[in-house]
């Protein structure tokens, strides 16, 4: 416990003394001015969490980059042999699952964004009144965020199942001919997966938007009143512009989400008749038996590649705005 | 998922870092963590490798993780310990994961003897070289076996690898009662299946069940006119890919299949084989093809009793001689190889004794060898031990005789689209399946 407070009690001043006497005694510079006992502390304190992160995230995703150009059955490491640019032709043109994958991680994407981020923010205002029971409202919406993926799934069965699910037994179609498949007829299915994501997302998106929503100041709200706007006026220019940051962590978690998107599509189905992702594809390449590591590493790499566009971009803007 | 969080990397050395020091703190743990594995590999080939050359000990690793299974296996290493004298250490791993991690464990130390599949899941890990060959065992436990099993246990070498443990056959599966009350008879061509079909449609039923929401199912199906079609070799050959998928004999199986898609259930890829496995129960499908593990799902006494079926009709060739019966056993790995005690355990499991005694646990399914007690079978058990003994060619299934990565990749996806709107692309399964196949 004590070696952090040491730490930040030694640099931080010495930090400052350099910048605001700039005339007086010659101060030294930070390095020398830590004890041996400080720098291995630091050492640890970087080293560790760099290593951590360049065992697990950048050997693996260089590893990645290298093994999409090979041919591997996973097995001895002797069996690796070039392949050039093969898997990726089998992506583009052989796989018949990755266009239609494709486009359903945009889909996905959409879909979070124009239905179930603006639910989770239609549910936190709701909840941010003082309404009584709120608390337990916010727990009911929060509680699929922590579910596993398994417990999802089962729960999403129990109202799609074709024959005696929830859904078409309210339709009154249950055990009909026209009872809806919703799992197996794949032009609804990926609307029935993404029913049961939003259900996930909403709650998340909801409780960060909480949060956010106590932070803003109650003055600003006040002055507005004052000034005459009515309560969509001081939400749409006042709140919801004060909320910024807040703003931003959403767009970065939904499109987040919707590249990852994976655990419901597999649940139903392993991703395949209409519910085909890229993830899914990835997995299914990568893991178990039938794996083939280049294709799968491949399918990684493109889904690395997508996803460093909304990173790239998220990352240019805090920077950016740390220079002010 | 704080903003500071994540520029926590990004940010620039502070003074207080050595940025040597750093370098080299990693490049230690780099090599210390390149180590592990070697490290690992030194102890583990030098613990289990003691063991093995006393000769009066084995290690048996088992994926049969279900009680019933698993007490099975139990009964079995100790029938044979009161016998030799030798102890079995058994290693039970979750069923799954000793699948999904079958490629490291034979890489790594595995276990002397292990349970595994025949056919092409088997031949793989055989030309690898990852297996031991038992020609000796099987001269002593040869005259146990029929020819169909002695072929699903050789190797691609012409050696002998694998133990037959269990089997059971897939089949056309209806309720004798169902068929009673409507007069049905038994098909044995496919015009008459066919037209058996048409009737059952007119009489109200979804004349054949069908589930293929998980995908697999629908490959007995393919498995089967395949085989009828163009023979149990060709089948062979298509599924290790030494025969082109782009020909019109596979073209062929596919419009074969299109005449039966209109009798088969149109909700299949929604469902899954237990749902369809219920409608066969109350009658409201005529027949259902799927292995004998349907039965499972019976657990009404009067019912199960109700249950019988017939093989795949015949369509061009061989008549009804080849039998879609997944068969799972006994493997030897090379380093279990060197254990003789290992080598007498396999040789044990082929005999009808030690057969009866997995049998005695685990009824539901059917002992391999000749001689296996079958006093306690069910008229359907003993027809399906039948069926099985009288074929001359085994198929396993096709993911198990197929490339694992073709089965689940390729084939999963194609036979859903197919089903869907009976259109399919021979020309991309064989641009996939050589791509898949060369990786290999």
């Amino acid at each position: 416990m004590s070696t952090p407070t040491e730490l930040s009690d030694s640099a931080a001043p010495g930090s400052r003394a350099g910048r605001n006497t700039p005339g007086g005694r010659t101060k030294p510079k930070g390095v020398k001015r830590l004890s041996k006992r400080d720098k291995v502390v630091l050492g640890f304190m970087v080293g560790i969490p760099t290593l951590v992160q360049l065992a697990f995230v950048w050997i693996p995703t260089v590893l990645s980059v290298l093994l999409s150009f090979t041919r591997w059955n996973g097995l001895a490491l002797s069996d690796i042999r070039a392949a050039g640019l093969a898997n990726y032709s089998y992506v583009f043109n052989d796989s018949p699952a990755f266009w239609p994958a494709v486009q359903h991680n945009i889909l996905w994407l959409v879909f979070l964004a124009v239905i179930a981020t603006p639910l989770g923010l239609l549910l936190a205002v709701l909840l941010d009144q003082q309404i009584r029971g709120s608390k337990i409202y916010q727990s009911i919406f929060f509680v699929p965020v922590m579910l596993s993926l398994a417990l999802v799934g089962i729960i999403w069965q129990l109202f799609y199942q074709k024959d005696n699910g929830l859904l078409n037994f309210l339709l009154g179609t249950a055990g009909t001919p026209a009872a809806v498949d919703w799992f197996g007829n794949s032009s609804v299915n990926i609307w029935a997966a993404l029913v049961a994501a939003t259900w996930r997302h909403a709650g998340y998106v909801m409780i960060l938007y909480l949060a956010g929503l106590k932070g803003v100041d109650a003055s600003l709200k006040e002055a507005a009143s004052l000034d005459g706007a009515n309560a969509t006026q001081t939400f749409f220019r006042i709140v919801f512009p004060a909320m910024a940051p807040i703003n931003i962590v959403i767009v970065v978690i939904t499109i987040i989400e919707s590249l990852r998107a994976f655990d419901v599509v597999w649940v139903i189905n392993k991703g395949t008749n209409g519910l085909e992702l890229i993830s899914a594809l990835v997995i299914s390449y990568l893991i178990g038996e039938g794996q083939s590591i280049g294709i799968g590493s491949a399918f990684a790499v493109i889904l690395l590649v997508i996803s460093l566009v909304p990173i790239t971009i998220y990352l240019s803007r805090t920077f950016r705005k740390e220079k002010f | 998922m704080s903003p500071n969080e994540d520029r926590s990397p990004f940010s620039p050395f502070r003074p207080g870092m050595d940025r040597r020091t750093l370098l080299k703190t990693l490049g230690v743990g780099a090599v210390s963590a390149a180590g592990i594995p070697l490290l690992a590999a030194c102890t583990g080939g030098s613990g289990p490798g003691a063991s093995a050359s006393a000769s009066t000990s084995l290690t048996f690793g088992s994926g049969s993780s279900d009680d019933v299974p698993k007490a099975a296996y139990q009964a079995v290493t100790d029938a044979f310990t009161a016998k030799s004298k030798i102890s079995v250490t058994t290693n039970v791993v979750p069923h799954n994961d000793f699948q999904n991690k079958i490629s490291t464990y034979l890489q790594g130390s595995p276990d002397d003897a292990f349970t595994w599949f025949a056919g092409y899941r088997m031949q793989y890990y055989a030309g690898k070289g990852l297996l031991a060959p038992i020609d000796d065992v099987w001269e002593k436990i040869g005259a146990n076996y029929s020819d169909a099993m002695k072929k699903a246990s050789t190797g691609p070498d012409g050696k002998m690898y694998f133990v037959p443990n269990y089997n059971y056959p897939w089949g056309f599966f209806y309720r004798k009662s169902l068929w009673a009350d409507k007069g049905y008879e038994v098909p044995t061509t496919f015009d008459a299946l066919t037209t058996l079909a048409k009737k059952m449609k007119s009489d109200g039923l979804v004349p054949i069940e069908f589930a293929d929401k998980d995908g697999w199912p629908a490959m007995g199906t393919f498995d089967y006119i395949n085989m009828r079609l163009n023979g149990y070799q060709f089948h062979m050959d298509l599924t290790a890919h030494k025969e082109s998928w782009d020909q019109k004999k596979v073209s062929d199986v596919f419009d074969t299949w299109k005449a039966l898609l209109p009798y088969q259930n149109p909700a299949a890829l929604g469902m899954t084989w237990q749902d369809s496995a219920i409608n066969l129960g109350k009658k409201k499908s005529g027949m259902y093809l799927l292995g004998s593990f349907v039965t499972q799902q019976f657990t009404d006494k009067a019912t199960l009793d109700d249950i019988d079926f017939f093989p795949f009709p015949e369509i061009a060739v061989e008549g009804q001689d080849a039998v879609e019966a997944p068969i799972d056993g006994l493997l030897l790995s090379k380093k279990g190889g060197t254990n003789q005690a290992a080598r007498d355990f396999l040789a044990f499991m082929g005999t009808p004794e030690g057969q009866n005694a997995y049998a005695k646990v685990d009824p539901s399914n059917i002992a391999t060898a000749k001689g296996a007690d079958t006093s306690t079978f069910s008229p359907l058990t003993k027809k399906c031990a039948e069926t099985i003994a009288n074929a001359k060619s085994i198929s396993q299934f096709f993911d198990r005789d197929a490339l694992p990565a073709m089965a689940n990749n390729v084939m999963i996806p194609a036979l859903q689209g197919f089903i869907k709107d009976g259109t399919i692309d021979v020309k991309n399964l064989e641009a996939q399946a050589k791509a898949l196949y060369a990786a290999q």
